[in-house]
């Protein structure tokens, strides 16, 4: 049985303009132990699908699909107590920017341990030793003195880290990770996508990786869903995207790579698409 | 081939004061940076943030002067802590910022944007100015419509092309492009390499391309040079530096950066099995 299982997502928001349909008829399963990539440019619906499945999204939104399950549960007409629970606990997600994601307010020590408090009810003792863990786990030098940091303390790839602590500290079996290195040099990325990657490996997790950057998917995942416009374009396992892509839309994201550039010029999206022939109905699943 | 722009061991130090308990102290930001860029080339500026790569964008477009050092453009030095910096060598070196949304003024529509750097350098009349910011947005791959809009209407990779026209109306020798990308998504990143590519070729631009993306900058470059921690730790043509990096943190970077082709992939998933 898939850990997490959509289909038919779709989610709209009301605008003053009528409803506007971010995300389009989206399925997807994540299983244990499995890698899955969400692929798309800004605007393609890949967070918002995501932070449907949190919960996050605000009250102008409004989510249907025809199952929306995790672990067998069904997510959308579980009252919001129950939600709750698994929120933050069985699901956990690392958001975009790692700076702005955390409250300024308060040490990085008292926002880890919040976590511990509200869902596993630890006491103080064993709520700051599991947060010692969890600092060392992610790689933070000093950890015990760093609980007592606040955010704007630390460098972005040290936040990310805290980020990373505070969604595995609960030990869930599904992590979603929005772009968790897109505001990080190089050689940070692959600091934390190895970290990532071992956690996942370590805890047996079942993740899925949003991300723009190809790179990152070729180095992460283990299945591919390419969103475009709100609708998925194509699902295949991460070799088959690279070697074979059924869809036009991903032939056009991977020839626009600097890496594969064969000529003078880079090939785009528009080259793809000279005919104006609807980019929707080149979608293949 | 005529050198547009050469520096000779650049320093820049910044003095932090000190408080009342606190001593004050000397951050080296460039260390004693050389280069040499020819005429419709680009040199391509790699690091990771905080090796003092924005820094040197800063002195070569002379907004910030270095400490020491000397920097010449077309050949003749200029030194701005001694006021050498006049309109006409302002006019010489424009700049393109790496975030396309905090560049733009909100307040201010697109044909004022452009007309802007013909007020402040000249008497250009107002249908002039006009005439030439239309004919600027053609070439930037923008249209005449798009003249009375304002930034919040347009996309990244538009607000970006915006930028770069902007750049580009006092018909500089010299384009620095501080991350001028990787603000963007990959498909929109291709169009405004590709025009990036297009306007040197027809105005025989030359360009300092800061980046930390080594993919782009195997793309666009002519000569890389890497910094670390304020110093040039490679310097050579493209090739030379990514066929035989030398410094070991060039072979870091090389590493750190995700690969996508198949057989990666491949041995990724082998290592990953056998784990």
């Amino acid at each position: 049985m898939a850990l997490l299982e959509i289909e038919n997502l779709v989610v709209e928001f009301q605008t003053s303009t009528g409803m506007f349909r971010a995300v389009d008829g989206v399925s997807l399963e994540v299983h244990e132990r499995e890698v899955l990539a969400i692929v798309g440019e800004s605007g393609s619906g890949k967070s918002v699908s995501m932070l449907a499945v949190m919960g996050l999204l605000p009250w102008t939104a409004k989510v249907t699909a025809d199952t929306m399950t995790f672990n067998g549960r069904d997510l959308l007409t579980m009252p919001g107590a129950e939600r709750r629970k698994i929120i933050g606990k069985d699901i956990a997600m690392i958001f975009q920017e790692p700076v702005a994601s955390l409250n300024p307010c308060f040490t990085v020590g008292f926002q880890i341990e919040e976590t511990l408090r509200i869902h596993l009810g630890l006491g103080r003792r064993q709520r700051r030793a599991r947060a010692i863990e969890l600092l060392t786990a992610v790689g933070i030098p000093d950890p015990a003195e760093r609980l007592s940091s606040f955010p704007h303390q630390m460098s972005g790839g040290q936040c990310q880290r805290v980020m990373i602590a505070m969604a595995i500290a609960c030990n869930p079996k599904l992590l979603i990770a929005d772009e968790p290195t897109t505001a990080l040099d190089v050689t940070i990325q692959k600091q934390i996508l190895d970290l990532l990657v071992n956690l996942q490996a370590e805890h047996g997790m079942g993740m899925i990786m949003i991300t723009h950057n190809m790179g990152v998917v070729a180095e992460t995942a283990d299945r591919v869903v390419v969103q475009y416009k709100g609708r998925k374009m194509e699902e295949a396992d991460v070799l088959t995207l690279f070697e074979n892509p059924r869809s036009n839309y991903t032939k056009a994201l991977l020839a626009a790579l600097p890496d594969n550039a064969t000529g003078d010029r880079l090939p785009t999206i528009a080259d793809y698409f000279k005919d104006g022939s609807e980019i929707a109905g080149a979608a293949v699943s | 081939m005529s050198v547009v722009l050469e520096a000779k061991n650049i320093v820049r130090d910044y003095h932090v004061p000190g408080g009342l308990f606190s001593k004050g102290s000397t951050v080296h930001a460039v260390k004693g940076v050389s280069f040499t860029v020819e005429k419709g080339k680009t040199l391509a500026i790699v690091g990771e943030s905080g090796c003092g790569k924005s820094t040197l964008a800063r002195i070569l477009t002379l907004i910030d002067p270095a400490t020491s050092g000397d920097l010449f453009i077309q050949g003749k030095k200029v030194d701005i802590s001694k006021g050498d910096l006049t309109k006409d060598l302002r006019r010489e070196v424009q700049i393109v910022f790496q975030n396309p949304y905090s560049s733009l003024n909100p307040r201010q529509k697109i044909g004022d944007v452009l007309g802007a750097p013909l007020v402040i350098h000249g008497n250009v009349p107002a249908s002039e100015r006009r005439d030439r910011a239309m004919a600027m947005l053609k070439k930037v791959g923008l249209g005449e419509e798009h003249y009375n809009r304002y930034p919040h209407m347009f996309s990244g990779g538009q607000r970006q092309r915006i930028a770069i026209a902007r750049a580009l109306m006092l018909n500089p020798s010299l384009l620095v492009l501080d991350e001028p990308v990787s603000a963007l998504d990959l498909s929109v990143q291709a169009q405004v390499l590709n025009l990036l590519a297009d306007l040197q070729d027809e105005f025989n631009l030359t360009y300092v391309f800061i980046s930390h993306d080594l993919s782009v900058v195997r793309y666009i470059a002519d000569d890389v040079m890497v910094m670390y921690f304020g110093e040039a730790v490679e310097y050579g043509t493209r090739d030379e530096v990514f066929s035989d990096p030398k410094h070991p943190y060039t072979r870091t970077l090389f590493a750190a950066t995700p690969r996508a082709d198949p057989n990666s992939i491949r041995a990724r998933l082998a290592r990953k099995k056998a784990a």
